[in-house]
């Protein structure tokens, strides 16, 4: 049934409408695959899927519909080797008619016998084996209407199981982690509507009233464009067991940076407390208390770390993880702190969940913020997630 | 009805010449996608010399509106015209200009049109269209006026993916993502750039250019256009292969970023040793 492909593409996750599925039938019909399931693949795949992200789930999609089924295109790689193309034939309308009355029966009937006793090779003109220019039931350029047309384009030499087999865009697929150019995409959601630059739109309504009042003196009056952009704060886990990940959070902060146009960052190590570091060696910080004071609530925040540590650097006095580093208040009041003030803040985990319930430092911090996995999908959720309050993956 | 074949010199894969020629036949919008420098514009230009079709680019830009494409109604002009009374300012009509896609629309035979970069306008911009590319017509309240296209466009539209496209719009589109080319087809296009370079250059090269773009921790990719100029680089400068063997000359042509260029230089001679993926799963 071939019905069960559109399913089979659903419930892979790939978003397909009726509207894309009836397209691909009307596709069909006028045989733009030219019969071909190496074409059809190709053709179905951009019609049907919009997003290379989905290559590779259509691929599986495909294996799972197409797998047993027979494919012709050797069978037709065969055939075309032994034809040449030949001057196309002319018919009269007469002798049209007469070829018409053929059945599809019988004329497949004869192709199998054809094909089997191997007629095929360099055959030219004539009314019966496969050839070219003749008027036979089947081969290429030539004329009978109930007959079997073979390939009049180029030899196919891959066969579309095979292509689907190997999964070449596994590599664009959503759930593996980022490059610079992926995150970016992703945090350019974060921009909302906020009023920029000065008059550059004109406001026709108050121009027409002045211009009255005026006495038809014109008066232009412009108006301020809306621009979007966002404000974002980062804070950075560096060092300790956040060393394989650097690279990584590097690329997410380079992508920050060019994306957003209020973008703040400062660095951490395991938890912070009572100063913020703004360099990466951490020699100079500022006051977190102050911070807290003097920015806008509205900032997004997003914090990377691992959130792996001794509990007892998120919950005791001078807990923190640097011996010369001593704290009155613990990492976790800190942290409620900063909840309380910024509300959309969101912890950005480059370790892959299924390793967090297994970490009791995770565990508490992700009681105060609501964690996502440092993956493209993570990253879009969290996104998603600072901008509306809520999303599929994050529901606790 | 068109075939699009190709022409001599844009090289052009197997699967994207049959997408060219299913959107042709289902007459619907074909949005191209793939990363900088593999020839999504320059492929609206071979359709439109491959087909003899005059040929509309429609330049989208961060502040573009869909408006835009459609008609501008230049109110300023009419106002300062009424001011000084030098014109018949009832006539709406000789204010009202049509834009790149409503020039196709009025255009009396079939046009290619080039939406370039629609990604870089604001996220409402493809809703705005749905509609007018649809049906192909757009209605001008001012004069009360339907403009419909009498021949339906051939549109090609490019991205970026600087940012996702709605759903409703895509759903309209046949989609074709171009992978970036491999080895073979390189060559290929190198040699309509450079019909007559050295063999062994272009092998050397082409190693050289493969292997950087292994690195999985370079910001920006060298891209095809980049490999063109790299490679003009190398033959005005009269490099030797052999130069090109145990170093890479000019590389600000391939790289563009200072951390990328480090990043090279820190893998040093030990070509294959600090390429690794550095993906996370990896890690764990």
């Amino acid at each position: 049934m071939f019905i069960n492909f559109f399913f089979n593409l659903k419930s892979k996750g790939i978003p397909v409408s009726l509207h894309e599925w009836i397209t691909l039938h009307k596709a069909m019909a006028m045989n733009l695959n030219d019969c071909s399931l190496t074409n059809f693949y190709h053709m179905a795949r951009s019609i049907l899927v919009k997003n290379e992200i989905f290559f590779d789930r259509y691929d599986m999609a495909f294996l799972d519909t197409f797998k047993d089924i027979e494919t012709t295109d050797e069978m037709l790689d065969k055939i075309l080797e032994g034809l040449k193309k030949v001057k196309e034939l002319h018919l009269s309308e007469e002798e049209k008619k007469q070829i018409e009355q053929l059945n599809l029966d019988e004329v497949l009937k004869n192709f199998e016998e054809q094909l089997k006793q191997e007629h095929y090779k360099n055959h030219v003109g004539g009314n019966k084996a496969i050839g070219t220019g003749g008027r036979s039931t089947q081969g290429a350029w030539g004329y009978n209407p109930a007959g079997i047309r073979i390939g009049q384009g180029e030899s196919r030499h891959r066969k579309a199981i095979q292509i689907a087999e190997k999964r070449e865009f596994r590599n664009y697929s959503s759930d593996i982690t980022l490059d610079t150019r992926q995150m970016r995409v992703a945090l350019s959601h974060l921009r909302s509507l906020l009023p920029m630059g000065i008059g550059e739109k004109l406001d026709l309504k108050k121009t027409i009233d002045l211009t009255c009042k005026n006495a038809g003196e014109i008066e232009l009056v412009w108006q301020n464009k809306e621009k979007k952009s966002s404000k974002v704060m980062l804070l950075m886990d560096v060092g300790g067991s956040m060393t394989p990940f650097s690279e990584l959070v590097e690329r997410l902060f380079s992508a920050s940076a060019s994306q957003i146009s209020k973008f703040k960052h400062f660095y951490f190590h395991n938890a912070f407390y009572q100063d913020l570091w703004t360099d990466m060696e951490r020699n100079s910080s500022t006051s977190t208390m102050e911070m807290l004071k003097s920015e806008d609530s509205d900032y997004k925040v997003i914090i990377v770390g691992d959130a792996e540590m001794a509990p007892s650097e998120l919950t005791w006095a001078n807990g923190a993880i640097d011996y010369w580093y001593h704290n009155d208040i613990p990492g976790i009041v800190w942290m409620q702190r900063f909840k309380e003030k910024f509300k959309d803040a969101i912890w950005l985990n480059p370790l892959p969940k299924r390793s967090w319930e297994y970490v009791h430092s995770i565990r508490m911090v992700r009681d105060v913020f609501p964690m996502f996995e440092l993956t493209l999908d993570g990253l879009d959720e969290g996104v998603k997630y600072l901008m509306t309050g809520k999303c599929s993956l994050y529901n606790r | 009805m068109d075939y699009f074949k190709g022409t001599d010199d844009y090289v052009i894969s197997k699967e994207l010449r049959d997408n060219v020629n299913v959107s042709i036949a289902l007459q619907r919008p074909l949005i191209v996608k793939g990363e900088p420098g593999t020839g999504k514009t320059l492929l609206a230009h071979a359709i439109a010399k491959g087909l003899g079709k005059k040929f509309f680019i429609w330049n989208v830009k961060s502040t573009t509106k869909a408006q835009e494409g459609l008609y501008v109604y230049d109110t300023v002009q009419r106002l300062n015209d009424a001011r000084f009374g030098d014109h018949n300012v009832s006539d709406i009509k000789q204010y009202i200009k049509l834009g790149k896609l409503g020039e196709t629309f009025a255009a009396d035979e079939q046009v290619v049109l080039l939406i370039d970069e629609i990604d870089k306008a604001d996220i409402e911009f493809p809703n705005d269209l749905l509609n007018e590319l649809d049906e192909m017509s757009f209605y001008i309240p001012e004069t009360k006026e339907t403009i419909k296209a009498k021949h339906r466009p051939i549109v090609i539209i490019t991205s970026n993916s600087e940012r996702e496209l709605p759903d409703p719009f895509l759903r309209r589109c046949v989609f074709h993502y171009i992978d970036f080319p491999a080895q073979e087809l390189m060559e290929e296009i190198v040699h309509v750039h450079f019909p007559k370079i050295e063999n062994k250059l272009l092998r050397e090269a082409l190693k050289k250019f493969y292997w950087i773009r292994e690195f999985d921790m370079l910001r920006k990719k060298p891209s095809t256009s980049e490999l063109i100029d790299w490679l003009q680089a190398l033959i005005l400068g009269g490099i030797p292969v052999k130069d090109v063997e145990k170093e890479i000359p000019f590389l600000g042509t391939l790289l563009k970023k200072q951390e990328d260029i480090d990043l090279l230089q820190k893998s040093g001679k030990n070509h294959y040793a600090y390429n690794t993926s550095m993906r996370t799963r990896d890690v764990y």
